[in-house]
């Protein structure tokens, strides 16, 4: 259909034409959209207290704690099921987080320009791995540390940044797709190339040796710190290419550990939801399946441009790490995205298939005919608030999402 | 329609098979020696009617 097609070309447009560039990081309060006091931003599509599984309601408690709204964890969470806190889903503020995905007004977020549109996108420094908000960890030492990410590293971070004219992330990414990245699982090459970017600047702008010291050590040692920055990348790429008439490219897809949600181009931001998935993966020593949480988080948004489960075949030692089969295997995770892609990403390519393009704009309608759901890496938490990261692993996209958004868009151009 | 001299003539020699779909067929096949390619087939929509007609006018 020709109105569809044109849509979709305008859609790769946007998304091979976008110009993501780290330019600050700056408390959420002063910059993220509509973002009140009192008001707690999660992963996913929306959803009300009761529904929330207990990783996010974990979280929940710990950031209520942590912005001073609550004494204790008890208070945190009676306010929480009482009303007193007001939820929304980040993708609603211009945001994404990833897992339980908090953002609340206190916390330093890191900001994404695309210079081409002029849009920003936000989301917060990621915490390193194991009892973390992220995975529903709210204890002391998970509070000690968002205190000093946002009193010692947020600033340092963004004087750096401001200092050195930030960081463009497009030629960043290509780097470390071809050092074996694909940016969802496996960050460990960009992380090491932001650091190198930004060390001398944060070096230059600081007063406190200390303080510099502990936030360069903190960077270096963290090989997810970069998912953080590739997810505020993606939504500043993807956000444009929202509201174009007839396009059936995926603009977002989300969890919030209950649903798991998609926006699409030509149905403008309404959210196609069906129930979460449970990854397939590898297990920490002392867990197993029996311990792990649905699939959650907003850094699905790393799929919807193309890396992740996409890139895989950049990223053989990732395929291991979640438990997806032989490094072997690898390659063809990225051939099977490929189908179900409206392109390829000449920009983002794959040295060992011969410089393929990271499968690019995700057709709805490919994904409902050819059958094949999006493949996602992801971490997994415990199914208990408190604990954190067991394990990681591979979820498929639900299809149910993709059937709903077909329907819709044929409604919309008179074609049911 | 084929010949009973042309299925004579399919069975008389070796046999180099593509098999669509069920990947059952495929691997009896190799099983047994033959040589078999495999391709990955499925229907429209997973065979659904509604849907598939949607995606016949959206231009799958």
């Amino acid at each position: 259909m020709e109105l569809i097609e044109k849509a979709n070309e305008e859609a790769i447009r946007r998304m091979l034409g976008a110009e993501p560039v780290l330019i600050d990081v700056v408390p959420a309060g002063e910059i993220v959209p509509d973002l009140q006091d009192k008001m707690i931003l999660h992963a996913g599509p929306p959803l009300e207290w009761d529904r929330m599984c207990g990783p996010m309601q974990g979280a929940i408690a710990g950031i209520t704690v942590f912005e001073g709204w609550a004494s204790d964890l008890e208070q945190a969470v009676d306010m929480a099921s009482s009303g007193d806190i007001a939820f929304d889903a980040n993708h609603h503020h211009d945001a994404v987080g990833p897992m339980t995905g908090m953002t609340t007004v206190s916390q330093p977020v890191m900001v994404v320009e695309n210079k081409i549109i002029g849009n920003r996108a936000y989301c917060a420094i990621n915490e390193g791995l194991g009892k973390v908000m992220r995975f529903g960890g709210n204890d002391e030492e998970v509070l000690n540390r968002l205190a000093w990410i946002r009193d010692v590293l947020g600033p340092a971070m963004g004087k750096a940044l401001k200092d050195m004219g930030g960081i463009e992330l497009k030629p960043l990414i290509a780097r470390g797709l071809s050092m074996g990245d694909e940016m969802h699982q496996r960050n460990v090459a960009c992380s090491g190339l932001v650091l190198r970017a930004i060390a001398s600047a944060m070096a230059r702008t600081s007063d406190d040796t200390t303080a510099l010291s502990e936030s360069l050590a903190f960077i270096s040692a963290n090989d997810q710190f970069h998912l953080n920055i590739t997810m505020a990348m993606g939504k500043a790429i993807m956000d444009p290419v929202r509201n174009i008439e007839g396009s059936s490219i995926v603009t977002a897809m989300s969890r919030n550990g209950t649903d798991f949600g998609i926006r699409v181009s030509g149905t403008g931001d309404e959210w196609f939801t069906a129930p979460v998935e449970m990854p397939e993966g590898l297990y920490f020593a002392g867990y197993s399946e029996a311990d792990a949480n649905p699939d959650m988080g907003d850094s699905t948004i790393v799929e919807t441009i193309g890396l992740g489960g996409f890139a895989m075949g950049a990223s053989p030692a990732v395929a291991g790490f979640v438990g997806a089969g032989a490094a072997s295997e690898a390659a063809n995770y990225t051939y099977r995205m490929g189908e179900i892609c409206a392109a390829e990403n000449p920009e983002w390519t794959i040295p060992s298939l011969d410089y393929l393009g990271v499968p690019t704009g995700i057709d709805i309608r490919l994904v409902v005919d050819s059958g094949i759901a999006p493949t996602i890496n992801t971490g997994i938490a415990h199914r208990e608030p408190g604990i954190g990261q067991v394990g990681a692993g591979v979820v498929r996209a639900p299809m149910a999402c993709f059937e709903q958004a077909v329907r819709r868009l044929a409604a919309n151009l008179g074609l049911s | 329609m084929p010949s009973d001299q042309d299925d004579k003539s399919l069975l008389g020699g070796d046999l180099s098979v593509i098999n669509v779909g069920l990947d059952k067929f495929a691997s009896e096949l190799a099983e047994h020696n033959v040589s078999v390619v495999h391709l990955d087939w499925k229907p429209p929509a997973g065979g659904g009617a509604e849907l598939a007609t949607l995606l016949s006018k959206m231009g799958t």
